[in-house]
């Protein structure tokens, strides 16, 4: 088979939106994760279900809600409106967004689960070392909670990168705005380009497994055992 | 001397947890009961770990908790001994070791590093995981990493709890070092009475989520008051002696207290260091008027009767205690007790045999 004229702007747009995506998710789950592990709280439950929810519902249902949420209406479009002036639907940031609420879990559940292993003693002991909340996050539960970063980082990842039901309700089909790889794929097949179909799955699924066998191989060579 | 005055309330269901005392902050004070009894709830109220909803703490000068104030462990300066070691397993021993002492002001640096590593003997542990190292050098290591933050009061939770008894007589001994060495108080909470004789100078009896008896260690175990505390080998006294000499041909050491001497079984110590020993309520036996000239007894001292009791722990026997210039307390039969006619500020002499503690 010879290389067929690619159009490489998809791969580009999905690598750089599951990036970001992770990058936001880190940041928010991480926050997230935390408290779910060591809250008292009764709304724990609640929110954990509702973080949960995007891996149970189809994408389309998903994608429909944050279409609205995300218009020049909705809970989120509407005050991004007031405060940029543009809208969010149809755009890479409305589709980090979205992509965000999508692989939410995939990020938040491995970190809830280290930080579970990880447990309050460590942390107490740390404390009475002299080392303040946020040194002790820093300083002991991070690095002792390193497997589940890296679980978090490549589940988050891949899962960004096969996303297709919600970025067709939220992003649409916009070349090198919103038409990611999956998409770009569907619409190769429409069209009977099946060897650009070809490559980019290929591409794809060779990606997908070269990540997880690096990932396997480190997690399990990691130094830190916590159970 | 400085003290520590503590009290504190929590309401659980089911059990009312109300501590008042007051501790010198001085030598090692024993926190001692059963299980579940909330000794270490009052460790983890004193180390700012738990905050009880009415609590007053006082360190020295400084108040610690009060309707308004609760200083944060942080600023506590204590250092804290886990019954599991809690080591960091990312870092490694000397990591470890480091973790406090680079999270204080150098000003505040009073203990060193190699001090440390030399008391507990961590040399050669230095670069290890704590998964390579074996649960007391595990402990030496804790012990050794709240040190070195110089704390101004070591709390240590059951330290030897989860140590089997090899690895409790490879510890004991460092423990028993660091307030000689390094005149830190220690706050020492343990079930295990013999862990307790060794190394406590006063000590705290917690019951059911009381306070039962406090004061120096010898006065509360002269008690006839605390049924249950220290079966099955009901403690007689409890004496700070020192080496006077050794008879090796007859296996023996001798050690005076208070002037006056007492034989115990040999002891590999110099001359003139400082042994703890215990006599087994049980192993006094007294005689009324003058004793034989000639006797095998070793040990005799010459005994005022103090206080009479019938034991709460055997109804066959009495508790005698005695005064032999500090208290000691004897268990001997109700029969002997009828044939004697004991009477409170009789003369007598006690006859027993001691034993060293360690």
């Amino acid at each position: 088979m010879s290389m067929p004229e690619m159009d490489w702007n998809p791969l580009w747009l999905t690598m750089q939106l599951a990036a970001v995506t992770v990058g936001v998710l880190l940041v928010v789950g991480t926050p997230l994760a935390w408290w779910l592990a060591f809250t008292k709280s009764r709304l724990r439950t609640l929110v954990e279900a509702v973080v949960a929810l995007p891996i149970v519902l189809p994408p389309t249902v998903l994608g429909f809600y944050l279409l609205i949420a995300l218009g020049p209406l909705g809970w989120i479009g509407g005050p991004w409106m007031d405060l940029t002036g543009s809208p969010l639907s149809f755009t890479f940031t409305g589709l980090v967004i979205a992509s965000a609420f999508y692989s939410l879990p995939f990020v938040v559940q491995p970190l809830h689960g280290a930080f579970e292993a990880v447990g309050k003693n460590p942390l107490e002991a740390a404390w009475a070392l002299g080392a303040s909340k946020l040194d002790a996050f820093f300083s002991v539960a991070s690095p002792m909670a390193i497997r589940g970063y890296l679980s978090a980082i490549v589940l988050g990842f891949a899962h960004t990168l096969g996303e297709f039901g919600v970025v067709l309700m939220v992003g649409g089909n916009i070349p090198g705005v919103t038409k990611v790889l999956s998409i770009a794929i569907y619409d190769h097949v429409e069209v009977l380009e099946y060897s650009q179909a070809h490559f980019l799955s290929a591409f794809l699924l060779i990606f997908s497994f070269i990540i997880l066998t690096i990932v396997y191989t480190v997690n399990r060579r990691l130094p830190i055992h916590v159970s | 001397m400085s003290q520590l005055d503590a009290r504190f309330k929590i309401n659980y269901p089911g059990f009312h947890f109300d501590v008042d005392c007051i501790m010198p902050l001085d030598g090692t004070v024993a926190i001692f009961g059963a299980s579940g009894s909330g000794k270490t709830t009052l460790l983890r109220c004193i180390a700012g770990l738990m905050r009880a909803s009415s609590g007053y703490l006082k360190f020295g000068q400084d108040i610690w908790q009060d309707e308004h104030t609760f200083v944060p462990i942080q600023q506590r300066r204590v250092g804290v001994v886990f019954q599991d070691a809690r080591l960091f397993p990312h870092l490694n021993a000397k990591q470890n070791l480091e973790y406090g002492m680079k999270r204080i002001q150098a000003l505040d640096r009073r203990i060193a590093f190699d001090q440390v590593v030399g008391l507990l003997g961590l040399e050669r542990l230095l670069e290890h995981r704590s998964h390579h190292l074996s649960g007391g050098e595990q402990q030496r290591v804790a012990i050794g990493r709240a040190l070195l933050t110089s704390p101004q009061l070591l709390l240590m939770d059951e330290p030897l709890a989860s140590l089997d008894q090899e690895r409790k007589k490879e510890i004991l001994p460092f423990i028993q070092r660091l307030n000689q060495e390094l005149q830190i108080p220690v706050l020492y909470v343990s079930h295990d009475l013999n862990e307790i004789l060794q190394l406590a100078n006063h000590m705290v009896l917690i019951k059911e989520g009381k306070v039962v008896a406090t004061g120096p260690i010898q006065e509360v175990f002269a008690r006839l008051d605390l049924p249950g505390l220290v079966e099955p080998n009901i403690v007689g006294a409890i004496l700070e002696t020192r080496i006077a000499d050794h008879e090796p041909e007859f296996g023996l050491t001798r050690v005076e207290f208070a002037g006056r001497s007492l034989f115990i079984p040999k002891q590999e110590l110099p001359v003139g260091a400082p042994l703890r020993i215990q006599i087994h309520a049980r192993d006094v036996s007294l005689v009324v008027g003058v004793p034989a000239a000639s006797s095998s007894v070793l040990n005799s001292l010459e005994a005022t009767v103090v206080e009479i009791e019938e034991s709460p722990r055997d109804q066959y026997a009495m508790e005698v205690k005695l005064d032999v210039g500090c208290p000691l307390l004897a268990m001997i039969t109700r029969k002997s007790y009828h044939q004697l006619d004991l009477q409170p500020g009789q003369k007598v002499h006690a006859h027993f045999k001691a034993v060293a503690l360690s």
